[in-house]
């Protein structure tokens, strides 16, 4: 029976919570969530973009504990794939994001309404 | 790890042939299920780029601090927030090999999930009663297909959880129930990723202005 049970364990690769995990990460999750509601409805920050900054930061914060304590990421599960493909992925969002929100602020910015005569003008 | 020697043809420098045996887990499931939860995080990251880029064009319609309802939103990442434990206290009962209390904790958990659910229909039919549909404004139609396709995984992750309930009580806790059991862990954990940032970005930064 504990023989099956260490076979079990061996094959599935993958990392395994326990309850003061699970309650560590949910303790931090209330913390972090209800602050950022906190700082937006009570209007703490007398400027918009300070508390923007803050809750971002809080809500980056609180994606890395859900990670650690629900989805028991590390870097030694399934051999390192996980970790890696994680990674790539971040990469790929981070580029996706800022590369979009870059681009498309700028267009916004330098585009300015066609004149009647270019409008006029067009193919 | 194994090494092999052998003459070459001619008879002249030995040919060294190194075979390298990388580790692997017998199972490969839950890596590519992870894998399948990565490509999942690049559709939310399109969504949340698209609501980045088009969130301000309101088209002379409501603004997110005109239409949103914090204390609901709120009460929303609540219950998913305690979605999350009460699936992580399934787990814990799987590891146990208790059948009754494993099927317990889902249970709650699928009146966690259905009770967010039940509350974003509720604020999506309110706002569409409004006039402020996902036809109103660039602004509303990110909106819309963003929350909406958080929604739509959390709808397929209460569908699932029930099948796997009638499969755990119909054959126990079986290693391929706990295989299935974990992925759809994995799912639920991930759903709740996507909605920390849905409610940062969307709900609380769309209040702000």
């Amino acid at each position: 029976m504990s023989d099956h049970h260490h076979d079990h364990h061996a094959d599935d690769g993958a990392a395994h919570g326990s309850m003061s995990d699970y309650v560590k990460g949910f303790v931090l999750s209330v913390i972090l969530t209800a602050i950022p509601f906190w700082l937006v409805m009570g209007k703490v920050f007398a400027k918009p973009h300070v508390t923007a900054l803050v809750i971002l930061g809080f809500a980056a914060v609180q994606i890395v504990v859900h990670m650690i304590y629900f989805l028991h990421m590390n870097a030694r599960s399934e051999g390192g794939w996980n970790m890696l493909a994680l990674i790539f992925t971040v990469v790929l969002v981070v580029i996706t994001l800022s590369g979009s929100l870059w681009v498309m602020y700028h267009m916004n910015a330098n585009m300015m309404p066609p004149s009647m005569h270019e409008m006029r003008n067009q193919p | 790890m194994s090494d092999t020697t052998a003459l070459s043809a001619n008879g002249a420098a030995p040919v060294v042939f190194y075979e390298a045996e990388e580790v692997h887990p017998a199972n490969g499931t839950l890596l590519g299920f992870w894998l399948y939860l990565m490509s999942d995080c690049l559709i939310f990251a399109c969504l949340f780029a698209a609501y980045g880029v088009l969130g301000h064009n309101y088209a002379a319609g409501p603004s997110g601090a005109d239409l949103f309802d914090l204390p609901l939103v709120a009460i929303n990442t609540s219950l998913l927030l305690f979605s999350s434990i009460t699936y992580g206290f399934a787990m814990l009962e799987m590891q146990k090999n208790r059948v009754k209390t494993t099927l317990v904790w889902l249970a709650i958990t699928g009146l966690f999930g259905a009770g967010f659910l039940g509350i974003e229909l509720f604020e999506f039919a309110h706002l569409i009663h409004e006039g402020a549909g996902p036809q109103r404004s660039a602004f509303l139609s990110s909106f819309f297909t963003l929350v909406g396709t958080h929604g739509l995984h959390v709808t397929f992750g209460i569908i699932w959880l029930v099948t796997l309930m009638l499969q755990v009580g119909k054959h126990g806790l079986i290693p391929e129930n706990r295989r299935r059991l974990m992925c759809l862990s994995m799912f639920w954990h991930f759903l709740d990723v996507v909605w920390i940032g849905v409610f940062t970005f969307v709900y609380l930064m769309g209040s702000l202005r």
